[in-house]
């Protein structure tokens, strides 16, 4: 029966058929095309709108780019070889290329210095950004600082050298006091450290009575709010000098009652050990070296620092330095004790509600008046100062989402293992917190990066100010706008750019290891 | 029989003060205080110290001081017989003004460009991102430096609209002029019996939201679609018109002219407002695009194909059932978005709008040599900028929360 | 002794120069570099060239006091200034000169307690306009909106002038010189006003020059002046009479030419004492002999220094007229070395 079947039709198909080629309208390009572009009245017209901007802008600023002087010694060479066409004045960013780049008063024979440690930096910054790579290049992150310290300033070697043995060193003494020595001999460590700091804390608050009681003697009593204030002023000075011999103690037994546990005392002998080193030893050590083994490059001051450079070397610097400090601020904002929590608290909003403007102005014109009278800081020092706080605060406020993002589970766990408050937030909470803070991180620092160019406003050369001040009064290129500016913008986006990118992928593979 | 002891109460001792976590973190805090204090000592004694050696002192009398100099946008009256305080007045209004304006601008073309960067179409997608990126990564000193260059350059200045054959002419029948110099608007002109049309066009404002009301409650009770559009239009425009027209035209408006060297008459919107203004909301706006694309994101697919399920439009479902979702997420980055805004507005210095920055933090600083004085004034008064904004944001914040049950 | 306990750590690393309280003479000497304030660029009077280098009229006067004090006119540390920051960076000793075209006022030298040693430029306001505007006179400019430059005394002799006639105008503050320059040609403003020559040096940089016109109304007195602080005579003394060493070299025909010639001794005992061949003026100053020889000798007399930087033969080409010698009819003079 079944054969009948087979009889009754006439074909029968063996294979498949090829599938034929959709319609035109629907395949390759032109199915791209409607689907991407003109599905639809609003997006046909959408695209037209934006076909037709692309366009006007494509012609309006081709010919300025085709035409481009790239050789002429002045604006008005410039001028002439244009003859009244439109184009750019490239010729400005030939001949001031190093000025853009680099200031004006750093040496060019240096310029590599500045080439070689931007591309260390690369390869410091990349364990630290990857975490694939191998964990023993963070090594190399460590030693960075030092090394582009010595790159970029020059000076003798040993200067950083001794500054890094000297951060061992006090490492080694913390492992010594803290674990290697016995319990008798620490107790004798205590002691002698105890006696040291109290006495020391107790002259120090001495001063500080006093001062406070010099403040008050010149705030007078003219005045409500002088009145104030002079009350103010005295009570203070009268807590403090009630308080000096009574805090030496405490503090001189805090440090000796440490000793079974080795942890107050232990940090305590490091920092006293950096204090005497950075006072005493560190200056003759590396002079002395320096004279047996003189390995040196030319100084350079930082006020010779400008241009683009510049931007870089605070943004890496302030960014570096504000981490460790946002963390602290972080870990105190979350702090069960009002006060450290209160001044945290006013520290990071105070710094949020202000301008950056305004702090550099603090560190333009006023820092200089709160500092003792004999000490000159920098002023590139002193910027570095407060953009450090400014981004201290916002790093402080991404860190205490970290914070906050983790479950309570895990801070209830640690403490249900015996961990103290210390090795909880080390070994438990911070290490998660920071992991999921990392893209809030990068993007303060993108943020703050760009941020560096406030400082043309008071008057230092970074890439901004380099253009607003030396080059666009010069007698040559006095009236050059767009080529300058674009090429800073330029230099910007390609840097903030390739940083976002990579704080991208890095949430992408934040949020798969989540799944 | 065992009795219970009390458990053995410990005696104060002194190492309790740092071994015993109850009483730890008071010691914690009273060496803080101390540390604080100190500092303090030390910081007052040097400004006390240097200030006497430079023979300078703290005061705040310069406030009172005729200031002598112009301003160019005053809100409030002001000349130059006036006291440096009030100028400072002038400079903190012009910044209300300025952040205003931009948080404003900002907000919408931030949802713009955020809505439009998950659009079908390719090429918007395309131009969107471009946008995003490249506003974002480049500082906002440079493109407020940018797009003045491009303002004053772009725009004809007064002279080109003066001569037989001028190269440039006034927009809508000679009423708005757009020059390098700023944008001159007609200005109202308010006559005899202004009031009655100014009365007529609030309650026709209130009209539109008693019928708005009146619309969503047919909706909801009675599931009929009443539409809103065209009669709010409607009622917008209607009731005014007549009773302008009815009144015989009580408000006119005074066109700006040219006379002498500038446009005279009308309402003048300064060319440095304007930069700055689009300067920030452009930067902004890329900022905040992002805040809106990464709210809609989060909105689950799920929302979007249910409501498509239901029969909701494209249109509707953005407005009635994904923004109002995404706006949980957005709001609280658009706060220090706003935040953002109001403290980049200080870098008018750099286009010569008188802000704050640019009268107390500028020639007010400059004439006076008061510098310290004027910087913590500064400082004060962005701080209670910065505190009200977030304060009200906040607010807002907490009323739009998920009510959760 | 209180201070270095709180300082210890922050001294030795490094970071705390010397202080400002010692005689600055001795500081400078103990530094090896002068430390001098100028303006972050205006042509002619202070601007970096291509290599770097620091030119122009108020930059001689800082190596000239260098040449003098240090024996090198290249031992300067030139710190650019804006008009917001150059009294702050005095004040707080961040600099011991201060050259940036800087108007001598009484509330300057008394309420801001600086020093000033002379002046090196007699300036005054001045105005630019366009030719096609056909304005002869400041006193046509009713209406006219102005491009100033602030953080000078520019604003408030502005708004006095236009207050004194009676007649309005609509103010455009400007950071820099160049963006002022920008909106100037632009059209954006009518007028554009700043010290005269500012305004000569930056128009001579237009595309085109004759299009512009200065008005003849010079509004105010603007005696440029390098300053010093207060309490501080004799460092104050040094710059003064180093500059004033320039104008006097100048009068008596002593040019950086005939330098070598006229310092090995001459008929003219003024010359003589000048150069330090006679008596010994450089002891009073606390300097050695050639003191002004070597100040001569960085770019030359005061006549020079105009010459090269912002005479007729350069792009900014501003006649002498007041800043001539007092011989030649102008206001420059200097008091008698003796």
């Amino acid at each position: 029966m079944s054969d009948t079947h087979a009889q009754s039709v006439a074909f029968v198909r063996e294979t498949e058929i090829p599938p034929s080629p959709p319609p035109v309208a629907q395949a390759g390009a032109v199915k791209w095309v409607r689907e991407n572009l003109f599905s639809g009245v609003f997006n046909t017209v959408l695209t037209l709108i934006a076909l037709y901007v692309v366009a006007r802008l494509a012609i309006a600023v081709f010919p300025w780019f085709y035409n481009g002087v790239w050789e002429a010694e002045s604006i008005r060479d410039c001028r002439d070889q244009l003859d009244g066409a439109t184009g750019a004045c490239f010729a400005v960013l030939v001949d001031r290329w190093d000025h853009l780049l680099f200031g004006f008063k750093y040496p060019q024979d240096g310029y590599w210095r500045i080439l070689l440690a931007f591309v260390l930096l690369m390869a410091a910054a990349a364990p630290a950004l990857f975490q694939k790579l191998p964990r023993k290049m963070l090594l190399f992150t460590a030693l960075y600082p030092f090394l582009a310290y010595w790159l970029i300033w020059g000076g003798s070697l040993w200067m950083p050298v001794t500054l890094l043995a000297l951060v061992i060193a006090t490492g080694l003494v913390f492992q010594l006091v803290a674990r290697q020595i016995s319990v008798d001999m620490r107790k004798i460590v205590s002691g002698v450290i105890g006696v040291i700091c109290g006495v020391g804390l107790t002259y120090l608050l001495f001063i500080g009575a006093q001062e406070l009681v010099f403040i008050a003697g010149s705030v007078g009593t003219e005045g409500i709010v002088s009145s104030v204030a002079y009350g103010l002023f005295w009570l203070m000075a009268i807590f403090t000098f009630a308080l000096c011999v009574p805090m030496g103690i405490f503090v001189g037994y805090a440090i000796f009652n440490s000793y079974e546990d080795g942890g107050l005392v232990s940090v305590v002998t490091a920092l006293l050990f950096i204090y005497v080193a950075l006072t005493y030893l560190l200056g003759p050590i590396w002079m002395a070296l320096n004279g047996v083994f003189p390995i040196e490059l030319q100084e350079v001051a930082s006020r010779d620092m400008g241009g683009f450079m510049l931007n870089m070397i605070l943004g890496t610097v302030c960014v570096s330095l504000s981490i460790p400090l946002g963390i602290l601020l972080a870990l105190g904002r979350q702090s069960s004790m009002p006060l450290i929590k209160g001044v945290c608290v006013v520290f990071i909003e105070f710094i949020r509600g202000v301008p950056l403007i305004t702090l550099l102005f603090v560190a333009n014109v006023m820092l200089a008046y709160f500092l003792p009278p004999e000490s000159n800081f920098d002023l590139i020092l002193r910027v570095i100062i407060m953009i450090t706080m400014f981004s201290a605060a916002y790093i402080a406020e991404v860190i205490r989402g970290g914070l906050a993002a983790l479950p309570k589970g895990q801070y209830e766990a640690a403490d249900s293992l015996g961990l103290d408050y210390t090795q909880a937030t080390r070994l438990i909470i911070l290490p998660q917190a920071l992991k999921i803070s990392i893209p809030g991180i990068v993007n303060v620092a993108v943020g703050l990066f760009k941020d560096t160019t406030l400082v043309s406003i008071i008057s230092m050369f970074d890439l901004v100010g380099m253009i607003r001040g030396p080059i666009q009064n010069s007698t040559e290129w006095i009236s050059v706008y767009w080529e300058v500016y674009g090429f800073g913008a330029l230099l910007f986006f390609v840097v903030c750019y390739s940083i976002s990118q990579y704080s991208q992928w890095l949430e992408r593979q934040l949020n798969t290891s989540h799944r | 029989m065992t009795t219970l002891a009390d458990p053995h109460t410990e005696s104060f001792r002194p190492s309790m003060l740092l071994n015993d976590t109850r009483y730890r973190s008071l010691t914690f805090q009273f060496i803080a205080l101390v540390a604080i204090i100190a500092a303090m000592a030390f910081i007052g004694g040097n400004l006390v110290r240097n200030l006497t050696e430079a023979g300078l002192n703290i005061s705040y009398d310069f406030l009172g001081a005729q200031a002598g100099y112009d301003i160019n946008q005053r809100p409030i009256s002001y000349d130059s017989q006036d006291t440096h305080g009030r100028a400072a007045m002038v400079g903190l209004l012009n910044t209300l003004i300025v952040a205003f304006l931009a948080c404003v601008t900002a907000t919408i073309i931030g949802v713009l460009a955020g809505v439009l960067r998950l659009s079908p179409n390719w090429l918007v997608r395309k131009i969107m991102s471009f946008y995003v990126e490249i506003f974002r990564n480049v500082p906002v000193l440079i493109w407020i430096l940018i797009i003045f260059s491009i303002m004053i350059n772009a725009a004809p200045a007064p002279r080109d609209f003066r001569g037989d054959d001028p190269s440039a002419s006034m927009w809508l029948f000679d009423t708005i002029a757009v020059t390098n110099r700023g944008v001159y608007l007609p200005k109202p002109v308010w006559g005899s019996g202004s009031l009655l049309v100014v009365g007529v066009f609030i309650a026709s404002i209130i009209g539109i939201f008693m019928y708005r009301r009146y619309a969503r409650k047919q909706l909801y009770d009675h599931g009929r679609l009443v539409p809103t559009f065209w009669p709010s239009v409607a009622l917008f425009f209607v009731p005014v018109i007549l009773a302008q027209l009815v009144m015989g035209s009580p408000i006119s408006l005074e066109y700006p002219e040219l006379k002498g060297f500038n446009f005279r008459g009308g309402v003048t919107i300064l060319g440095s407002l304007i930069a700055l203004w689009f300067a920030l909301a452009i930067y902004t706006g890329a900022f905040i695009a992002e805040n809106v694309r990464a709210g809609i994101l989060a909105v689950s697919a799920g929302q979007t194909e249910a409501a498509a399920a239901l029969g909701l439009r494209p249109g509707r479902i953005m407005n009635l059932v994904v923004l109002p979702q995404a706006l949980r997420v957005i709001i609280p980055p658009l706060i220090s978005q706003y935040l953002n805004i109001t403290k980049n507005s200080s870098l008018a210095i750099a286009v010569g709008y008188m802000d704050l920055t640019g009268t107390l933090g500028g020639i007010t600083l400059l004439q006076t040599g008061r510098a310290i004085e004027s910087v913590l004034l500064l400082m004060l008064f962005y701080l209670i900028i910065s505190l009200s904004i977030s304060f009200i944001m906040n607010i807002y914040n907490n009323t739009m929360k998920l009510q959760e049950r | 002794m209180k201070k270095s306990v709180f300082l210890g750590a922050l001294t030795v690393a490094g970071i705390v120069a010397g202080g400002a309280s010692a005689a600055t003479l001795d500081e400078v000497k103990a530094r090896g570099k002068l430390n001098c304030g100028v303006t972050t660029g205006v042509p002619g009077f202070a601007e970096p060239d291509a290599q770097g280098v620091w030119q122009g009229f108020d930059v001689a006067v800082c190596r000239a006091v260098a040449a003098a004090v240090l024996g090198d006119g290249n031992a300067v540390e030139f710190v650019p200034t804006t008009g917001k920051t150059r009294f702050t960076a005095l004040a707080s000793g961040e600099i011991d000169l201060l050259a940036r075209n800087t108007t001598w006022t009484l509330s300057r030298d008394v309420d801001l307690k600086f020093e000033f040693i002379g002046v090196n430029y007699y300036d005054g306001q001045g105005f630019m306009v366009p030719k096609e505007l056909g304005v002869a006179s400041a006193k046509d400019l009713d209406g006219a909106t102005v491009c100033i430059q602030t953080g000078t005394t520019t604003e408030l002799n502005l708004a006095d002038f236009f207050r004194a006639n009676g007649i309005t105008y609509e103010p455009v503050p400007i950071e820099t010189g160049a963006e002022a320059v920008q909106q100037f040609i632009a059209g954006a403003c009518d007028v554009y006003t700043t010290d005269a020559s500012a305004l000569a040096a930056q128009r001579a940089n237009f595309e085109d020059p004759s299009a512009y016109v200065l008005l003849p109304e010079i509004i105010s007195k603007e005696p440029l002046a390098p300053l010093v602080r207060h309490g501080d005579n004799e460092w104050a003394d040094i710059a003064r009479w180093t500059l004033n060493s320039l104008i006097a070299a100048e009068e008596l025909g002593v040019t950086s030419v005939n330098l070598e010639e006229l310092s090995a001794g001459t008929e003219n005992p003024e010359i003589n004492r000048l150069l330090g061949t006679e008596g010994d003026l450089g002891a009073m100053l606390g300097l050695d002999k050639d003191w002004a020889k070597r100040a001569i000798g960085v770019a030359g007399n005061y006549g020079e220094i105009f010459e090269k930087n912002i005479g007729a033969s350069t792009p900014i080409g501003l006649a002498r007229g007041l800043n001539a010698q007092w011989t030649d009819g102008g206001l420059i003079y200097a008091p008698p070395f003796r």
